[in-house]
């Protein structure tokens, strides 16, 4: 059965293949730097659990201390010219889209499989389905590629490191805002912003109640950077009490819709890494560091008004239906 | 109180944009140091709780390692560009005279709610869809529209096609009874003695559904509006860091 651990050691490796080829890269500015970053994030994933919580928590500072001291620098691998892309593009012409397409259906496919089949569920594991079936997609759609386009063996894992290299210590923050949302779990800060909240907006009519509960998902969702972070905090304080026992509000309506408006933070805020920065660096936009980047700009605008539009829909609905 | 501390850290070192990485690390440790504060505890008792704390931070990123299970994926895109994919995604799309990169945008916005909603999240997402296609994609139609883009165009494009695909997909997953934030309410709700069925709370995820479609849909529309604005700056020097 393919399990989540086969998964990491794909990647692992992936990740080790980097480091060797950043430390051989004669044009990387830093390539001791990113030999080293790459290489502790393949041992993370090889052998994490195996290091125990303190030989995981001394790795984080390694790797905080490595990506502090600078950016890492972009190696040059061997690629493609312009002219020699354009001339692939005419040559191989939509047979390109079939792998690229390959991914996510296998994805989708093997999580389908794995959930009403007994083939499937003997060959992928229950546990993380989607997130297997997606590594699995990315292997099999690489097998075909280069079969079909037999490109140099190495193409594969020096591409992969010039889009890596694009994304630097970025891709570390999704999984550090994660343990840190952890930690703020343990020490219970939800609950203090939960009361404050409370203590701040006097509820006094149900549309204030309302704008609380909706605002409160909002902010603690820019705060945490993820809305399933906010939503047990401010429901137990404001939505559950006020919103649904005090003024008697659906609690499948309001629930619904708080999350959503906690959706609206998500879209707002640098902190939710993996949907705003991680793409602002994919896409090598030039504001990619700035606190307000390009992706958060262009959400803006949407995210303010369907946090609006979700504050009056549960208005309206929570209390009819 | 005095675990908000840790709030204001990140805030503040987000604003004076220091390392991110070292901000959370920090904050994360000042948190939990300032947790175990009381009438009492002497300095030996804190620096076990700053131990502790990061010991607990080392267990959560062990247990978050599947992020980077995405990825996986960076290999294949590579070779797919290697062999000329952003390319045949432009000459493809030039070929269409009514696209535009506003119009181009819409579509997928549509495709990616409907198939979010569907319980399909995976068919989108920016390194698998977004890099590889939808970007070029509106970047080809922008450029058969306005001649050579500027990089305040390019860039804008770029960012809007980004923020589509997290509007497409927040305003899609919630429809789907078997996504993991319907799970949560549903469990949540439970664990305070209030009972409700899933089908019944992902089906209110639909009218926040159809105003964000139409909300984000309507600014698509005016995009291309936007896009000939951006196509009169001019661009200032050449980046460095742009012209990568």
């Amino acid at each position: 059965m393919i399990t989540l651990e086969h998964a990491y050691v794909a990647t692992g490796l992936m990740f080790a293949a980097f480091s060797i080829l950043s430390l051989r890269d004669p044009l990387n500015p830093t390539r001791f730097r990113s030999a080293l970053f790459w290489g502790l994030i393949a041992v993370s994933l090889l052998f994490g659990s195996w290091l125990g919580g303190l030989g995981n928590g001394l790795l984080v500072i390694a790797l905080v201390v490595i990506g502090a001291m600078g950016k890492l620098g972009v190696g040059k691998p061997v690629t493609t010219t312009g002219e020699q892309r354009q001339a692939g593009a005419a040559r191989w012409r939509n047979a390109l889209f079939v792998p690229a397409l390959m991914v996510p259906l296998v994805a989708v496919g093997g999580t389908l499989l794995a959930k009403y089949t007994p083939a499937g569920a003997w060959l992928i594991s229950p546990v993380q389905t989607t997130l297997i079936s997606l590594g699995l997609g990315c292997v099999v759609a690489l097998v075909v590629a280069m079969v079909w386009f037999r490109p140099p063996v190495m193409a594969p894992v020096q591409e992969g490191r010039r889009l890596m290299d694009s994304i630097g210590w970025a891709a570390l923050l999704p999984q550090m805002l994660a343990s840190l949302g952890a930690v703020f779990l343990a020490a219970d800060v939800g609950q203090v912003v939960g009361d404050l909240v409370a203590q701040v907006i006097p509820m006094t009519s149900a549309f204030l109640a309302v704008f609380a509960y909706c605002a409160g998902m909002a902010l603690f969702t820019i705060i945490m950077g993820n809305a399933f972070a906010a939503f047990p905090v401010m429901t137990a304080a404001i939505g559950l009490p006020i919103v649904v026992h005090q003024f008697g509000g659906d609690p499948s309506i309001v629930c619904a819709i708080g999350m959503l408006a906690g959706f609206c933070g998500t879209l707002m805020t640098p902190m939710a890494a993996n949907f705003n920065v991680v793409p602002a660096n994919l896409l090598e936009l030039p504001d990619r560091n700035a606190p307000l980047n390009g992706v958060i700009r262009a959400q803006l605008p949407t995210a303010a008004i369907m946090l609006v539009a979700n504050m009056l829909l549960m208005y309206f609905l929570a209390f009819r239906f | 109180m005095l675990v908000l501390i840790g709030i204001a850290v990140v805030v503040v070192g987000f604003v004076a944009r220091i390392n991110p990485l070292v901000v959370i690390l920090v904050a994360a440790i000042t948190t939990g140091v300032l947790a175990a504060v009381g009438p009492g505890v002497d300095a030996r008792a804190l620096l076990t709780a700053g131990i502790d704390t990061i010991s607990r931070f080392g267990e959560a990123f062990n247990d978050n390692r599947y992020f980077h299970i995405t990825w996986l994926v960076l290999p294949v895109i590579g070779l797919l560009e290697h062999a000329g994919l952003q390319e045949r995604a432009r000459d493809l799309v030039t070929q269409v005279k009514a696209a535009t990169a506003g119009r181009l945008m819409l579509i997928y916005l549509i495709v990616r709610q409907a198939t979010s909603a569907l319980g399909l999240t995976s068919l989108g997402g920016h390194p698998q869809m977004v890099r590889p296609l939808i970007a070029p994609m509106a970047e080809g139609a922008a450029e058969t529209e306005h001649g050579p883009l500027t990089n305040k165009a390019r860039f804008r494009i770029r960012s809007m096609a980004a923020g589509t695909d997290n509007i497409g997909l927040f305003f899609g997953e919630d429809i789907f009874i078997a996504i993991g934030s319907i799970v949560l309410i549903v469990g949540f709700l439970e664990q305070a003695g209030v009972r409700v069925e899933a089908l019944h709370v992902s089906l209110w995820a639909i009218p926040t559904a159809v105003v964000a479609l139409l909300v984000h849909g309507a600014r698509l529309l005016m995009f291309d509006r936007q896009v000939r604005r951006d196509m009169a700056v001019p661009d200032v020097v050449e980046d460095a860091e742009a012209g990568r």
